[in-house]
């Protein structure tokens, strides 16, 4: 396991999964099998495939630890940063498939409505994140004070979720919601539950109680 | 019978009046050409309207069995609009007794069954029954509507109903005078529709129109679509269509047509009081709660890139409904 997570082709490969569900959406959209409302169903997959993504970023550190693997750790970012290129394909289909690029049409649907606006705050935050992803960013801000700044994706998880369950409020219609809100409160109830156990989590992946003994 | 009733059904004419069908063909032949640009820029737009009317009454999905339907003399009944697909009108279906997903009822509502059936009229009515769906059928003529469909989700369809004014059933059946209301019961038999029982709506799904709405000529009881009966997934065997309000007010599969003094509690009201109001017209000027109402996307027609088209105020029928609101505030009875 430790030879494939390290292996070279490693993340090349992981980079090429993670384009499968848009190169599954560009060919399906090309080949007329989105039903009956295309647009619809690209805004609604682009927004699925950036929960999924979410999901698997969160899941990694959970991982790293319960499988003591601290090789996972190295596809962190890349996954992190398909979060935000599918949020932000989401943000382009709504706002080309649903707003017609009208900005003034799309400051009015932000301010009027709250599921629109709390989608939008989680796409500023990925985006936040996205540029201070660098390495040198990283080194200029010291990894503590980056390391605070990037637990603004849990933010993002709960937002994420909030947008998904307004957007179903109407309908009654929660089923998923409760699937993927299942999902994500388990990646950060483990969270939660080993800070109030008191340990830390090193750079390196070697968790360690810092608790006096 | 030298002066037709609207009760006289269709008159077949004699067969030498029928038009013999080479020429028949040869003119629509005409039409095309003229449609491709032969006969003058002005011509062809006409003509091509007069095709493509042609074509929709012509075109059977071949899929169940026939239901011709004549054409209907009621002001604003048949929409010169494109056809929605087919294939998009019977595939992409709100019908939450069969999932919630647009593409379920397509999947799971062939458990439905639509022999024997009957709806049981009741409430404030002098002559209150039960109709088998044979007499249903048989109680008007058949008349072929093309409505436009506007869902409340922001998207479109022009459809192609056969059925007539649900006015000549309510007449039938002599409401009282104290009848202010009419609700419409659907079938919400979970042995048949797998998502009754779901908590997303109570069930059974109950709509309601104004008695003089329910009466309005363009309010229609719907048994076929497309030249044929209707696909279960669409409100099989009979349904409402009531083209000026919101989709979800034409009631599927109704079992029960009930008069009654007070405005009835509808199913989409009852699950979300702010965003779906008992009257629901189309209106682009009041928006739902969660998107605007200002637009909408037809199915099938406007592409991935083209700007959604503008909604129109009771979906088009303003010159035909707008009366029945005189003086009320559509905004707070939205």
């Amino acid at each position: 396991m430790r030879k494939i997570l390290l292996h070279p082709a490693a993340k090349p490969a992981l980079f090429v999964l993670c384009l499968l569900p848009l190169s599954w959406l560009l060919y399906a959209a090309a080949t007329d099998q989105l039903g009956a409302n295309p647009a619809e169903a690209l805004i609604r997959a682009t927004g699925d495939w950036t929960l999924r993504a979410l999901c698997v970023v969160l899941a990694v550190t959970p991982l790293r630890v319960m499988s003591a693997s601290p090789q996972l750790a190295r596809f962190r970012r890349m996954l992190g940063l398909f979060v935000f290129f599918y949020a932000l394909l989401h943000l382009l289909s709504y706002s080309g498939f649903d707003m017609g690029f009208d900005l003034a049409a799309i400051a009015h649907d932000i301010a009027k409505r709250p599921f629109i606006l709390v989608g939008f705050l989680a796409f500023f935050l990925l985006a936040i994140l996205a540029v201070t992803s660098w390495n040198r960013v990283i080194r200029a801000l010291g990894g503590r004070r980056w390391q605070a700044l990037h637990r603004a994706v849990y933010g993002v998880a709960v937002l994420a979720i909030l947008h998904f369950f307004w957007m179903r409020a109407g309908k009654h219609n929660f089923a998923e919601v409760a699937v993927y809100g299942a999902i994500i409160a388990a990646l950060l109830g483990w969270r939660l539950r080993r800070r109030l156990a008191g340990a830390t989590v090193r750079s390196d992946g070697q968790s360690k109680s810092i608790k006096p003994s | 019978m030298l002066i037709p009733s609207r009760d006289s059904g269709f008159n077949h004419p004699h067969s030498s009046e029928i038009t013999p069908r080479s020429v028949y063909e040869d003119r629509r032949h005409m039409l095309k050409l003229m449609a491709g640009g032969v006969a003058g820029a002005a011509l062809a737009s006409w003509a091509g309207r007069e095709a493509l009317a042609q074509q929709a009454q012509a075109a059977r999905p071949g899929k169940l069995a026939p239901m011709a339907g004549a054409k209907s003399a009621v002001a604003g009944a048949v929409s010169m609009e494109k056809l929605t697909d087919y294939k998009d009108a019977s595939g992409y279906n709100n019908f939450y007794e069969f999932g919630t997903d647009k593409a379920d009822p397509a999947r799971n509502a062939h458990t439905l069954k639509t022999r024997p059936w009957t709806v049981e009229v009741e409430g404030l009515v002098k002559k209150p029954g039960k109709y088998g769906i044979e007499d249903l059928l048989k109680l008007s003529a058949q008349e072929e509507r093309i409505y436009r469909m506007r869902c409340v989700e922001g998207w479109s369809m022009v459809i192609p109903w056969v059925g007539y004014s649900l006015a000549e059933l309510i007449r039938r059946v002599e409401p009282q005078g104290s009848a202010k209301y009419v609700e419409f019961v659907t079938l919400a038999d979970k042995a048949t529709m797998p998502f009754v029982g779901s908590r997303v709506l109570d069930w059974p799904y109950v709509e309601g129109l104004r008695m003089d709405e329910a009466m309005h000529p363009l309010t229609l009881l719907a048994f076929g679509m497309y030249g044929e009966v209707l696909p279960n997934q669409n409100g099989a065997p009979v349904r409402l269509v009531v083209p000026w309000k919101y989709g979800f007010k034409s009631a599927k599969s109704i079992v029960k047509i009930r008069f009654v003094e007070k405005e009835p509690g509808t199913a989409w009201n009852k699950a979300a009081q702010q965003e779906y109001g008992f009257y629901s017209n189309v209106n682009p000027n009041v928006d739902h709660p969660r998107w605007s109402q200002a637009t909408e996307r037809r199915i099938g027609e406007d592409g991935l890139f083209a700007k959604k088209r503008k909604t129109l105020m009771f979906n088009g029928y303003e010159a035909q409904v707008g009366q029945l609101y005189a003086g009320m505030d559509l905004k707070k009875f939205y």
